[in-house]
């Protein structure tokens, strides 16, 4: 027995690292397919409001973002404190919207077009006015799939 | 040139080790910029747009329940003032009428919601309220689920699903705002 034992224990071979690299490269695919570049830089100050209700929006790349709140201090002195709509990156107006949403349904085949979805991301302390002119506008433009973004309340 | 190819051939394996390394860099960008965190929220849908204001005087007054947030955030509810809190329960009452009053619905099929805001109410207060009565319905869909088939409304087929919401339909009628209250 102890004769086995020492023999063995001389011999251990180095563990191979060989397979090392794809292991990573696995978790690297993983992590590629599942990021979403953060591609807006916001603008406006916006936080969400809690809810209870919520459900999850699905897919992302049939969803586009409105953001809307005010302006953050470094552009307070050229944008003023009122309440503004950003899309993409930068200030928009509310007619404006029809184009935007354009730009993002010619990036989604046609069969899943009805699935589009708007999020509409508000500040909590925003005003209804102009979210009632945003509201209107799709309506107009006949996006009727609106998501109120929300989060859930974290517990006290 | 049969030399400069011999000598290749003792060349040809490339040093691999460094690979992981990299492999580590990219991994470590990736996480860092991930953003899994997904978007939720209330869903919606919006009503196709008509330029005449929908009527809400066809409906029978014992029908409509009439939500009204001013521009300081208050509560109106059927012509008295409410508390957010207790907004849920009073519009289960109303939609399911339980004990067959006169003056809530007739029937959850006929009830009517009209959420009427300013255009200087907080976007948090009219969210708090959408989300209640949105709560509401999801609550009386909990519970006929559990009494017809026993499960949560969750796990139920799309069909049956169906069949409940066309018991209790979602209907809220949102009027244009007024503006008594503009920034």
């Amino acid at each position: 027995m102890a004769k086995f034992d020492r023999k063995r224990g001389k011999e251990t071979p180095a563990i191979s690292t060989a397979s090392l690299p794809d292991i990573i490269f696995m978790l690297l695919f993983f992590f590629m397919v599942v990021t979403v570049l953060r591609d807006a830089e916001l603008k406006v100050r916006v936080i969400i409001p809690y809810a209870t209700e919520l459900t999850k929006l699905e897919k992302k790349s049939l969803v586009n973002y409105l953001y809307i709140g005010r302006p953050i201090e470094k552009y307070k002195d050229i944008y003023g404190t009122k309440p503004r709509l950003q899309l993409g990156d930068k200030f928009a107006t509310v007619g404006e919207i029809p184009l935007f949403l354009e730009k993002h349904k010619v990036t989604v085949p046609e069969s899943q077009q009805p699935g589009i979805t708007s999020s509409l991301r508000v500040d909590g302390d925003v005003t209804m006015g102009i979210v009632q002119d945003i509201k209107t506008q799709l309506r107009k433009t006949g996006q009727l799939k609106v998501n109120y973004s929300a989060r859930v309340r974290p517990p006290q | 040139m049969a030399r400069v190819r011999s000598k290749d051939r003792l060349k040809n394996e490339i040093n691999a080790s460094s690979m992981a390394d990299i492999a580590f860099l990219l991994l470590i960008f990736f996480l860092v910029t991930t953003t899994i965190a997904e978007d939720k929220g209330i869903l919606v849908k919006l009503p196709p747009w008509s330029d005449q204001p929908a009527d809400v005087q066809q409906f029978k007054t014992r029908n409509v329940y009439s939500v009204l947030v001013n521009a300081q955030n208050q509560l109106l509810v059927r012509g008295q003032e409410m508390k957010i809190s207790e907004l849920r329960d009073k519009t289960k009452e109303f939609i399911a009428n339980p004990t067959r009053r006169e003056d809530l619905s007739e029937s959850p099929k006929r009830a009517l919601i009209s959420l009427k805001n300013d255009r200087g109410t907080n976007y948090r207060t009219y969210l708090e309220v959408y989300n209640e009565l949105q709560a509401a319905y999801n609550e009386l869909w909990e519970e006929a689920a559990f009494k017809r088939f026993n499960t949560s409304y969750e796990q139920l087929s799309n069909a049956n699903k169906r069949t409940i919401r066309n018991e209790f339909p979602l209907v809220i009628s949102e009027a244009e705002p007024t503006s008594y209250g503009v920034e």
